[in-house]
C-alpha cells in the first residue's frame, strides 16, 4: 500500500521524465523550451515534497524566472522557431545511447555501493530548513566563501564580457 | 474561540472538525482543508476584480472629466456584471496557424500566476495561506511564471506585433525585477526572516518611515511588473496595436483582463503588507477582522494611488524605461542596500528612536544625492539643437464678403 505523498511523487517523477524525453525529441524549438520549463517544474515539485521549500522556490525563480525565460528568448529568435523540417537523428545516433546506458548502469552500480543507498526519504522539519544557517555557511571562511566568491568574479566577467561585445563604439568619436 | 472575534478561523475549526467526525485521516483532512481554501481565496480574488474593473472605470473617468460607467445600477456599478456576461457568451477563437498549447494555456498561466500571490499574503493576524521562511523569495518566483504567461502568449499567437510585444515584456520584466528584489531586501534585512506574517509583525514602525526610499523603489518596479501605464510599452496602442494580447478575443482576452486588474490590486496588497504594516493596528492583535480592514483600508490608498499614476502620467520610450531602471532604480538600490546594512548594525533596533532618526537622515540624503545626480546628467545631455520659434502666427482671417 502505497501512501499518498509516494503515489504523488511517482506520478510527479513520471511526468518529469516524460517532459525531459520531450525535450530532446519534440520537432518545434519553442516545444522543446517548454518541456524544459515543465522539467524544472518537476524538480521543483519534488524538492516541495522532500520539506524544502526555499530549494523549491529558488528553483522557481533561478531554473523558470531567468533561465528558461532566456532560453525560450533566444530560441525565439532562431531560424528555424516555428517547424523544424530534417531529420532528428544522424548516423551515429546509437554511440551516445551506448555510452548514456553504460554511465547510466555505472552510476547506478557506484551509488548502490554506497551506504545510504537504500535510505528511504527524510524530509525537512516543518517550519523549513534554516536559511539564515545557508547565509552565514555561504560567507563564513570555514564555510563556502570561497567558491560563492569565485562565482560573483565569474559573473562580474561574464557582464564585463557582455557589456564589451554590446558596445557600440564609434570610429571618430572618443 | 468565539466566531465575533475571529470568523474565519472559528470556521475553519467547526469544518475541520466536521471532516474528522466523518472519519477521515488527518492527512487527507489537512489536503481538503487546503483545497477549499485556495478555492474560496480565488473565488473572492476573482469575484473583487469585478469590482475593482467597475472602481477603476469609474475612478479614470472622474480624473479625465467623464462619468464614467453611469447607466446600470446605481453609479453604473453592474456595468462590470454585463460585460462579463457578454464575454462569456463569445465564441472561443483559436486563430488559423496559432500554436494551440501555448496560445490557450497563455491566459491561464497569466491570471494563475497572479492568484498564486495570495497563497503567501498575511491578511490579518491568524489569516494567512502558508507562512513560510521563504515568502518572499516566492513572490518573485511566481512573478517569473507570469512573464512565461506573456511569452507563451506572445509567441503562440503567431503573430509579428505579439512577438514583438513579448520581447518587449521580457525585457521589461527581467530588468525590473532586479531593483525590485534589492528594494524587497531592505525590509528582509530589518526582519531577518523571509516569512510575510513575521515582515509584518516586525513592522512597530512601519517600514515606510525606516526605508522610504526602498518603498518608492518597489513602488515603481511593481508597477513596470504590472505593465501599467506609465510602463505600458508591453501593450502599447501605437505601436504594436495592442501587444502580446492582439490575437485574444472573447474569455481568453478576458483573462489578461482580469489578471492585469488583479495584478494591479495584488501589489498594492504587498506594498501594504511589507511597508506600511500590513493588518497592524490598534487592536489587531485581539480582534483579527479588525487587522483586515486596516489592511484593506492601507491597500485601498496604495491602490488608489497607482490609478491616479495611471490616469495622469504619460508612456514612458523604451529607452527612457530602461533608463530609469539601469541607470537610476538599480544603482540606487545597490547603495541604499549597503547603508542600510551598515546603519542598521551601527544602531540596533532597540533604540527604536534614534534608528528611525538615522535612517530617515540616511534615505533623505541619499535621495537627494541621487536627485542631483539625475538632474546634472539630464542637463548635461540634453542639448539646444535651434533657437525656439514661435509655434504658430496668429493670422487676421480675411473678412469673408457676404454677398459669394
Amino acid at each position: 500500500m502505497i501512501t499518498g505523498l509516494q503515489a504523488f511523487f511517482l506520478v510527479n517523477a513520471l511526468i518529469t521524465l516524460f517532459a525531459a524525453v520531450k525535450v530532446v525529441s519534440s520537432r518545434k524549438l519553442v516545444h522543446a523550451a517548454l518541456w524544459l520549463v515543465l522539467a524544472l517544474m518537476g524538480v521543483a515539485a519534488t524538492f516541495a515534497m522532500l520539506g524544502s521549500r526555499f530549494f523549491s522556490v529558488i528553483q522557481v525563480f533561478v531554473y523558470i524566472g531567468a533561465i528558461a525565460t532566456l532560453i525560450i528568448v533566444a530560441v525565439m529568435l532562431t531560424r528555424n522557431s516555428m517547424e523544424d523540417v530534417g531529420p532528428q537523428v544522424n548516423r551515429g545516433w546509437w554511440l551516445p545511447l551506448v555510452v548514456v546506458v553504460l554511465l547510466f548502469v555505472g552510476l547506478v552500480v557506484v551509488l548502490s555501493g554506497w551506504g545510504d543507498f537504500g535510505l528511504s526519504t527524510r524530509t525537512v522539519g516543518a517550519e523549513g530548513e534554516n536559511v539564515m544557517e545557508l547565509g552565514k555557511a555561504l560567507v563564513d571562511p570555514n564555510g563556502f566563501v570561497l567558491p560563492f566568491e569565485i562565482a560573483s568574479a565569474l559573473l562580474l566577467g561574464a557582464m564585463v564580457a557582455a557589456i564589451y561585445l554590446a558596445t557600440d563604439r564609434k570610429e571618430g568619436k572618443r | 474561540m468565539s466566531f465575533w472575534i475571529d470568523p474565519i478561523n472559528f470556521v475553519i475549526a467547526w469544518l475541520k472538525g466536521l471532516l474528522e467526525s466523518w472519519g477521515l485521516q488527518p492527512g487527507l483532512v489537512t489536503f481538503v482543508m487546503y483545497l477549499i481554501g485556495a478555492f474560496v481565496t480565488t473565488l473572492l480574488a476573482m469575484l473583487l476584480v469585478v469590482f475593482l474593473i467597475w472602481l477603476e472605470r469609474k475612478l479614470i473617468g472622474r480624473v479625465q472629466d467623464r462619468l464614467g460607467p453611469n447607466r446600470l445600477g446605481p453609479w453604473g456599478i453592474f456595468q462590470t456584471f454585463a460585460d462579463m456576461l457578454k464575454i462569456f457568451t463569445k465564441e472561443h477563437i483559436t486563430p488559423d496557424g496559432a500554436d494551440g498549447v501555448a496560445y490557450n494555456l497563455a491566459p491561464v498561466i497569466s491570471v494563475g500566476a497572479v492568484l498564486m500571490v495570495w497563497a503567501v499574503i498575511p491578511f490579518t493576524a491568524t489569516v494567512v495561506g502558508v507562512d513560510f521562511n521563504a515568502g518572499v523569495l516566492y513572490l518573485m518566483a511566481v512573478g517569473a511564471l507570469g512573464e512565461m504567461g506573456v511569452i507563451l502568449a506572445g509567441w503562440g499567437s503567431n503573430n509579428k506585433y505579439a512577438m514583438l510585444a513579448a520581447f518587449r515584456a521580457v525585457a521589461q520584466l527581467i530588468s525590473y525585477e532586479v531593483p525590485m528584489v534589492l528594494a524587497l531586501m531592505i525590509p528582509v534585512m530589518f526582519t531577518g526572516s523571509m516569512s510575510l506574517q513575521a515582515l509584518v509583525k516586525e513592522q512597530d514602525i512601519w517600514f515606510i518611515f525606516l526605508a522610504p526610499v526602498a518603498a518608492l523603489i518597489f513602488f515603481i518596479s511593481s508597477i513596470a511588473e504590472v505593465g501599467r501605464t506609465p510602463f505600458d510599452l508591453v501593450e502599447s496602442e501605437s505601436e504594436l496595436v495592442s501587444g502580446f494580447n492582439i490575437e485574444y478575443s472573447g474569455l481568453k482576452f478576458g483573462m489578461f483582463y482580469v489578471a492585469d486588474f488583479l495584478h494591479a490590486f495584488t501589489i498594492s496588497l504587498l506594498f501594504a503588507a511589507l511597508y506600511l504594516g500590513g493588518w497592524r493596528g490598534p487592536g489587531a492583535e485581539q480582534y483579527p477582522m479588525l487587522g483586515f480592514v486596516y489592511f484593506a483600508l492601507k491597500t485601498a490608498v496604495v491602490y488608489f494611488i497607482g490609478i491616479l499614476m495611471r490616469a495622469s502620467l504619460p508612456r514612458f520610450r523604451i529607452d527612457q524605461m530602461m533608463d530609469l531602471n539601469w541607470k537610476y532604480l538599480t544603482p540606487l538600490a545597490l547603495v541604499l542596500v549597503a547603508a542600510t546594512a551598515v546603519a542598521g548594525k551601527i544602531v540596533p533596533a532597540e533604540m527604536a528612536g534614534l534608528r528611525l532618526v538615522v535612517m530617515l537622515a540616511l534615505n533623505g540624503i541619499i535621495f537627494a544625492a541621487a536627485d542631483r545626480l539625475m538632474t546634472r546628467r539630464r542637463s548635461a545631455r540634453r542639448q539646444v539643437a535651434q533657437a525656439p520659434r514661435p509655434v504658430a502666427h496668429y493670422v487676421q482671417p480675411a473678412p469673408t464678403d457676404p454677398g459669394d
